[in-house]
């Protein structure tokens, strides 16, 4: 089929790639339209039992006693785990690959102990017969709680006279613990330059407060976890993860087994977006499946899942940026302070070090604050705290640039950040592509065709986001058919079984329909990091890469042996082996003579790159507002990306699409609703109103490659940086459209009218 | 614990008796009784429509249909929307213009696309979003969904045309 792949090459073309920048269908395609493919919670082991968690209904409380005695002597139910049923790991952190992890936390998080931080915080959990058994019998475990004052907002828990979470946490303030507990888990800064005298230098100071809600990744399934704890010591644990070995490490030091006895089969996963990192029913399911000897099965409802998983902070923050009569950056200063949920760990850290980094700035200064709240556990989600950031960031710079009377995308490229910018944080850029992205918006179809219109608007907003690299394995096999049996530890949450086998399949000159590939257990493959930070089409996809060079090398190896000569005068090209006088074998001949003679071929990739290139985006949006309800419409929506390479351009297309999508609903609807007591009042889909496909146009991708030096095929993290220009943009548009700045996320009706309300307020003559 | 029933119904062509307890919902009995997993639960209160299967050739959210309503009638999951080896057209468009990400909303979507292009074989994209608005998709952000679902139509169409010359 290479004319319909022909047919199908993407526009930028890639004339020194066969496979590289095609659009195969994926590999586990047909499974997921046909409703084979098994997802987390569609396995049934024989005997399996069904676990139901109870959860606080208080925001913040005491635990003075736990009864389960009544919940106990129901009939069908056959266990009930408590905090006591875990081991307590010890007040140390560790490395889960993304991000280290307090494992007392983590464990206070899975099961409460002492005390419960917010609504919907795992209190026990009962095994049973059924689901409703279980049900009924978790609603009579008796648990005396001791209520206390709540606080949910972060600025609000940032006050000394605030209710305290824990007695134990001390603010470690620039580096150094202090000695008197207080909610501020963290206060960090990193400085650049000289901030006053860059200030000093500037024409033009702009400065702005700004508030978003906590939002959840809103993944549609929910979370899962069957466990099988066989009497020999070896735990099986079956569910959807974006890191099955992170699950392997959290499992084995929460129920105190090593690592070799766990075993994690990941499951076909239903959206993670950085919210199935953590654990939280895994190693109840492991408990539980050991007091009762059969397998056990918890899944998470839907408001749990709002309550007690995910979400990503929200935030207070504050920007500050001078530039000079020629429009370049001379100095810049952020405060970020995030809600880190129940215990101390928000993504603040990556914040920081995003809020400037689309640009050059000269002079900066950035204060981060890590602040526990009652809510939830934030997670990551999609970039996460660079989307907050740049909320801040990019409407401030819109600010800027109608006060210097300058076309928004002109400032950003007049001040794009480049090779050899170095961030306020420190690392100095390689090669990336802000600059060229934001000339792709530019020179779009869409910033070219005036926008007319009552109450219409265009905005536009760039965002950056890391790419990161971690451990990555693939094994393949090549069989007599010419074909290869690829095995990798990324579990696939969107087509990257394909474009890991693309990079293997464009490696050997073969098709990628002549690839299969399998993500297996963690007992079956070597260390594979999380399905996260961008990585894996980057560092799976080059452990793939490194596979099929070993291949090349034994099947050059069996070659010389064939036709009695030196390796060193044979090459791997063009899918087969060549040699002097015309000597010739493709891989398919080769693969068929393998078969007959001497050892199998197995090719082995195992990595952990550095060379890992930002990402960058830009985004341009009209929109059409409201006047009387503050309802915002999204007419026109382009998105441009530098994206290195794009191994399967209509994968990339998605993720820049869903990526937008997420941050339109970011911008417009989601929100966290708690009221005094510390209550989510809208834990469902109906209430907390994810964007439809009602709300929406279609999404604009605009693929820009500019090749990232440090991957053998050029790629760049592509998944995550779509999220976070879209707020921004749309702030910017809104403002265009009815004349109201937007410092508040979401930009939901109501608040949108008061905006504009008081607009109308402040302009008309007071009689 | 109350007494099971028994229930007489039709699923993918096939009849069956099944043995529920009233309190259960369709969802429940096809996912957990008869291991017909493709129908995925992503909420149960009928919001997010994962699990929506068609009852007398009407969508419905089984999550918030109870087994027992199903006696008598005729039902179709993701399971039976291939047939004899071959998938529909609906779900070749879906694979071919990648509109699918993680998957867990595709057969919702597949079931809910059915339904739309049985009413009106030709729906505008601004028809195809009404109808799909019931369906929530978190990875996509919907565009190649509709778009898949537009193909589908077409490819319909075109099966129904080749199939009118045969005849």
């Amino acid at each position: 089929m290479a004319t319909a792949n022909n047919d199908l090459r993407h526009t930028n073309g890639h004339a020194k790639y066969k496979v590289i920048g095609t659009r195969p269908v994926r590999h586990d395609g047909v499974d997921k339209v046909t409703g084979r493919a098994r997802y987390g919670a569609d396995i049934h082991p024989s005997g399996m039992l069904y676990g139901v968690v109870l959860r606080s209904p208080h925001a913040h409380a005491r635990i003075r006693s736990i009864d389960t005695s009544k919940a106990a002597s129901t009939p069908g139910v056959r266990a009930i785990v408590t905090n006591k049923d875990l081991l307590d790991p010890g007040n140390r952190m560790v490395e889960l690959g993304e991000g280290a992890v307090n494992l007392r936390h983590l464990n206070h998080n899975v099961l409460a102990a002492d005390k419960v931080y917010y609504r919907g915080h795992a209190v026990a959990c009962v095994a049973a017969d059924s689901i409703h058994i279980a049900e009924q019998a978790a609603a009579l475990i008796c648990v005396d709680y001791e209520v206390l004052p709540c606080v949910t907002d972060v600025q609000a828990a940032m006050d000394p006279k605030a209710p305290l979470l824990h007695a134990d946490l001390f603010t470690e303030e620039l580096g150094k613990i202090g000695t008197k507990p207080s909610n501020i888990a963290k206060h960090f800064r990193f400085e650049k330059g000289d901030v006053a005298a860059g200030f000093s230098k500037a024409k033009f100071v702009v400065e702005r407060e700004f508030k978003t809600s906590t939002v959840h990744q809103g993944y549609i399934e929910p979370h899962n976890a069957t466990a099988l704890w066989n009497p020999d010591g070896h735990i099986t644990v079956w569910c959807s993860t974006q890191g099955s070995f992170t699950v392997r490490q959290q499992v084995a030091e929460l129920v105190g087994v090593p690592i070799s006895h766990v075993k994690v089969v990941p499951m076909e996963i239903g959206g993670g977006f950085g919210g199935k990192i953590r654990v939280y029913l895994e190693p109840i399911a492991a408990v539980l499946s050991r007091k009762t000897g059969a397998p056990v099965k918890v899944v998470m409802s839907r408001a749990d899942v709002f309550e007690a998983t995910g979400p990503t902070p929200g935030s207070y923050m504050k920007v500050k940026l001078g530039v000079d009569a020629a429009g370049l950056i001379t100095a810049g200063e952020a405060q970020i302070a995030f809600e880190a949920g129940g215990f101390p760990g928000s993504p603040v850290g990556a914040a920081a070090m995003c809020v400037f980094a689309c640009y050059e700035v000269p002079n900066g200064k950035i204060d981060g604050y890590d602040v526990v709240v009652n809510r939830p556990q934030m997670s990551a989600y999609r970039a996460p705290g660079a989307t907050q950031a740049a909320f801040a960031m990019e409407t401030v710079i819109d600010e800027v640039c109608e006060q210097l009377q300058i076309d928004p995308l002109e400032f950003r490229l007049k001040n794009a950040a480049k090779e050899g910018t170095r961030r306020v944080d420190g690392p100095v850029f390689p090669r990336i592509g802000m600059y060229e992205a934001t000339l792709a918006a530019r020179d779009s179809a869409h910033y070219k065709t005036p926008l007319t219109g009552k109450h219409r608007g265009r905005g536009v907003a760039s965002g950056f986001w890391f790419n990161i690299g971690l451990k990555s394995c693939c094994t393949a096999t090549v069989n007599a058919d010419g074909s290869v049996s690829l095995v990798e530890g990324s579990t696939d949450i969107g087509g990257s079984r394909t474009s890991i086998a693309m990079q293997l399949a464009e490696t050997l000159g073969i098709r990628a329909e002549d690839v299969v590939p399998a993500v297996v257990d963690t007992d079956s493959v070597g260390y594979t990091d999380v399905t996260g930070g961008s990585r894996v089409t980057f560092a799976t996809g080059w452990a793939a890469y490194e596979a099929a060079r070993d291949i090349q090398r034994q099947l050059i190896n069996r070659a010389a042996q064939i036709w009695e000569r030196k390796t060193e005068e044979l090459t791997y090209q063009d899918g087969g082996v060549s040699g002097p006088n015309g000597l010739r074998m493709t891989f398919q001949e080769l693969a068929a003579e393998v078969q007959k003679h001497g050892e199998p071929v197995v090719g082995r990739g195992a990595v952990d790159p550095e060379g890992c290139g930002g990402a960058f985006a830009t985004h341009v949006v009209d929109v059409e507002v409201d006047a009387e309800t503050g309802k915002v419409e999204i007419l026109r929506y382009t998105a441009t990306q530098d994206v290195g390479t794009a191994i399967h351009p209509s994968y990339v297309e998605g993720q820049i699409q869903g990526g937008a999508v997420q941050g339109i609903g970011w911008a417009l609807n989601e929100e966290y609703f708690y009221d005094a007591q510390g209550v989510m009042r809208n834990s469902t889909f109906l209430d907390y109103r994810m964007p439809t496909a009602l709300d929406l146009p279609m999404i604009d991708p605009v693929i820009v490659e500019v090749p990232n030096p440090g991957h053998p095929y050029g790629v760049r993290g592509v998944g995550e940086v779509p999220i976070v220009p879209p707020p921004a943009a749309i702030a910017n548009a809104i403002y265009r459209a009815v004349g109201v700045r937007m410092q508040e996320l979401p930009m939901s009706p109501p608040r949108v009218l008061k905006q504009i309300l008081a607009a109308i307020h402040t302009s008309s003559p007071r009689h | 614990m109350a007494k099971k029933r028994v229930v007489s119904t039709t699923i993918n062509g096939k009849s069956i008796e099944l043995l529920c307890e009233p309190r259960q919902t369709l969802l429940e009995v096809l996912r957990d009784n008869l291991d017909l997993t493709g129908t995925k639960e992503g909420c149960s209160n009928g919001n997010c429509g994962a699990c929506t299967v068609l009852m007398n050739g009407r969508p419905v959210v089984s999550c918030l249909v109870l087994a027992m309503e199903a006696e008598g009638a005729s039902l179709e999951t993701i399971e039976g929307v291939a047939q004899g080896g071959d998938l529909d057209p609906i779900q070749q468009a879906f694979l071919e213009n990648a509109a699918l990400q993680c998957g867990i909303c595709t057969p919702g979507f597949i079931m809910s696309t059915k339904a739309l292009l049985t009413e009106n074989p030709n729906p505008t994209e601004q028809e195809a979003r009404f109808y799909l608005a019931g369906n929530l998709c978190r990875c996509t952000g919907y565009d190649k969904i509709i778009r898949a679902v537009l193909d589908s139509a077409q490819r319909r169409q075109a099966a129904l045309a080749a199939e009118r010359q045969h005849s």
